[in-house]
């Protein structure tokens, strides 16, 4: 039975381009630049200077704290440097950079492609190779695995979820992987169930994506405690939030986290990758990107390693096409527009969206009509129109009461907005102010 | 290299404007207007005409010579108000009455308020109320259907079944023998519109559809209208329970009157009704009470004007403390 969250929710046109297209393994580039921040948490530290010689796999950058990430070279070759370089976010920051040579790995890393199902790891081991191979979310928070797998004292884990769902329109890296890479996943999944000591795993797939439902819940016979959820197609589905809600009829509770409700969330693609480094040593440093867009020659899903240029993977899907307004890294709805294609992938890197001119520019702001179509379609049950006025007027009491830091800034809001009001910028200028009102109190 | 436009996200938009949902309401109008075009002929196609072109003149005018900003006669909000507010009215209305209620219905009902999105009151019936209370007999003078097709302002008049009842139960008689009175249409010509009345209130049908069209195209919800009907058919139903002859039925309620137009398109004006779910429910509820409060106990035969505008005055307040569901508010604990 198909099952869906309970509140809001709108429904982009799904504009799946590269849905089917085969994972292309991308040529190793000649230089990588692989930025110390990529993932919630404080940035690492790099190990390395100019000069090293390094290989695929090797550790490059430390750690910093529980919340943050290790970092592996994606090629082998010799650091040329460590420096500022501007990245998709925007701004200029610290990348070490690295000149290819040859492509040799790690000797720890196996590189056979039998899959290995017997789990030998205990829960411990498995979150301390989860941390190690610099594991973090990979359907675009990049929040660190291992951080998520460590429950805290007091709380229990009751389910494991999967989010197989790949809400954004255009984005078909985790259908892909579905597809292709089925029983790896399934294997993670087994994994992660051990770590976090349960016994019951849902893996949440969009109906748009019959082929990966039907493929997986075959898959899923063979491994114990699995089960398939088909789920009604609706944004923002993916947010963790929402898919607990859809999966497991539980809301967790505002300002909570998720093993509030007994549940913990991980994307198929960090499932891939807790396989991979667990069964066969192989950190963290590719992944799988989307490169599509209407006007896109040719439509792709790549295996790419982090920092390979951007350019690359659009000159390998076609070049980027002469009408081109807009270059996006993320989803239509929640991506990041880029200012230039000269930066590297990140491993939050699931897509690269190419718009065409005529649809890169906001519609004309008119003023609010009141017809209340932002307050039905907000998944987290909020009025946004409100949150806009209060935030324009800087009244932060006001917005932190109407519960503004509840705002998952999914879009959707802004989406459907008739009077072509950003909403959503001036939630988050609101979200920005309140936050930084709530943590002066507890200083 | 293309220069690439920076903005922040979401980086598509649904399509949806502000001309599409009030063209829209105009298009599920057609079937109202059609049947009023059939029924009232000449003085219906006159009403109509005035009402609609004295709104956007107005509106036009306010804005290039009184505000002087920018003109919003093309998103199709003053000619929505035009032809509600010549739904409202008797189609044998002078045309120099017509204008000052468009005047009013405009340039105080919206324009003064700051135009499209600041009205408290639906500007229609604020135009309405107005000449209803300065003109009360042009205002209550309703030309019979059919008979006044080829007519404008010397139609033939006849009684509408509110004014029927109120006056035939206060001298006495009962809602049976009333229902069967001479000029007392049945239950099946009001649902057709074969009634007096004003010009878009008469045939239900016709406004049924409209409504139809609008919850198919995502224009309204169901919450208003099902609110306003429902509590009326509630409260009129246990009135007749009670005393079957002192008090007509919920179906002659909902077929006279201003109730369909009311409910469907009245009420539902986005800026002057409530935000959240639970507040329209509430506000629809009211509207339903006064109006049978007002139409059985008060001295008008007609109650949903006012009734409406007595509840948009509630909105702020009902806004203020009855909010939308939100999420993780309730904690369901079932099972995983």
């Amino acid at each position: 039975m198909l099952k869906t969250f309970s509140l809001g929710g709108v429904h982009p046109a799904e504009n799946k381009f590269s849905a089917g297209q085969k994972i292309e393994v991308l040529p190793v580039p000649e230089q990588v630049s692989v930025p110390i921040a990529q993932h919630i948490g404080a940035p690492s530290e790099p190990i390395v200077k100019k000069g090293d010689e390094v290989k695929v796999g090797q550790l490059i950058a430390k750690s910093t704290g529980f919340v943050s990430a290790n970092i592996h070279s994606p090629v082998s070759g010799k650091v040329f440097k460590v420096d500022n370089i501007l990245d998709a976010s925007g701004y200029k920051r610290q990348a070490i950079i690295i000149k290819t040579e040859g492509d040799e790995w790690d000797e720890s890393i196996d590189r056979s492609e039998e899959l290995v199902k017997e789990i030998t790891a205990t829960p411990e081991e498995i979150i301390k190779k989860v941390g190690e191979a610099g594991i973090v979310g990979l359907g675009g928070a990049t929040f660190p695995a291992h951080v998520k797998l460590s429950v805290p004292p007091g709380k229990t884990c009751e389910v494991l979820i999967l989010n197989g769902v790949e809400c954004e329109p255009y984005l078909t890296a985790d259908h892909q992987l579905m597809m292709e890479k089925g029983d790896e996943i399934m294997v993670g999944t087994q994994i992660l169930m051990k770590a976090l000591k349960v016994d019951k795993a849902i893996i949440g797939i969009e109906n748009n994506k019959p082929d990966a439902i039907k493929h997986m819940t075959d898959l899923a016979l063979k491994y114990e405690g699995i089960s398939i959820q088909a789920l009604k197609v609706q944004y923002p589905q993916g947010g963790e939030k929402q898919l607990i809600n859809a999966c497991i009829s539980r809301q967790i509770p505002s300002g909570k986290l998720p093993i509030e409700v007994g549940a913990v969330v991980q994307n198929v693609g960090t499932t891939l990758a807790v396989y991979e480094a667990v069964q066969k040593n192989k950190p963290l440093f590719e992944r799988i990107v989307t490169v599509t867009g209407k006007s896109v020659a040719k439509p792709s899903n790549f295996m790419a390693r982090v920092g390979t240029p951007l350019n690359q993977l659009i000159e390998a899907a076609g070049g980027l096409p002469q009408d081109t307004g807009k270059v996006i890294g993320g989803g239509p709805m929640m991506g990041k527009a880029l200012s230039s294609t000269d930066v590297p992938i990140t491993k939050g890197s699931s897509g690269i969206l190419i718009m065409p001119q005529e649809i890169a520019k906001r519609g004309k702001m008119e003023a609010c009509i009141r017809c209340s179509k932002c307050v039905s379609v907000c998944p987290m049950g909020l009025s946004p129109y409100l949150l806009m006025t209060v935030s324009d007027k800087a009244i932060w009491d006001r917005a932190e009461e109407e519960k503004i830091m509840d705002c998952i800034e999914c879009g959707s809001c802004s989406f459907t907005c008739p009077a072509n009001r950003p909403l959503l910028d001036y939630i988050r200028l609101g979200k920005g102010n309140v936050g930084r009102i709530m943590r002066s109190r507890t200083k | 290299m293309n220069r690439l436009t920076v903005s922040p996200s979401p980086h598509v938009h649904s399509g949806d404007s502000v001309k599409k949902n009030m063209y829209g309401v105009i298009i599920a109008l057609v079937p109202a207007l059609a049947a009023s075009l059939y029924y009232f002929g000449l003085g219906a196609a006159i009403v109509t005409i005035t009402a609609v072109l004295s709104c956007v003149f107005f509106e036009w005018a306010i804005q290039k010579f009184l505000l002087q900003n920018e003109s919003t006669i093309m998103d199709g909000s003053a000619a929505l108000t035009g032809l509600l507010l010549a739904f409202n009215m008797p189609t044998n209305l002078p045309i120099w009455i017509i204008i000052i209620g468009s005047l009013v219905a405009i340039g105080i009902g919206k324009m003064s308020f700051g135009g499209l999105g600041n009205n408290p009151f639906n500007p229609a019936l604020v135009g309405r109320v107005f000449l209803l209370i300065s003109f009360p007999v042009q205002m209550t003078l309703w030309p019979k259907p059919i008979e006044s097709q080829a007519h404008y302002l010397d139609a033939e008049t006849g009684a509408t079944p509110l004014s029927i009842m109120k006056e035939g139960l206060a001298n006495g008689e009962t809602v049976s023998s009333l229902m069967n009175h001479a000029e007392m249409p049945s239950i099946s010509e009001m649902f057709f519109g074969l009634s007096g009345g004003s010009a878009g209130e008469i045939a239900a049908a016709a406004l049924l559809i409209g409504l139809l069209f609008m919850l198919i195209r995502k224009i309204i919800t169901w919450h208003i209208p099902v609110a306003v009907i429902g509590s009326i058919a509630v409260f009129t139903g246990i009135l007749h329970l009670a005393s079957p002859e002192t008090y007509a039925g919920p179906l002659f309620h909902l077929l006279t009157g201003g109730v369909m137009l009311g409910a469907i398109f009245m009420a539902t004006d986005y800026v002057s009704s409530p935000m959240a779910n639970k507040g329209m429910i509430i506000y629809g509820i009211g509207i339903g009470v006064i109006t049978v409060v007002i139409r059985v106990f008060g001295a008008y035969p007609e109650g949903v004007s006012f009734a409406i505008l007595i509840m948009n005055g509630f909105v702020p307040l009902i806004d203020k403390y009855v909010k939308p569901k939100r999420f993780g508010e309730v904690v369901k604990p079932a099972k995983a």
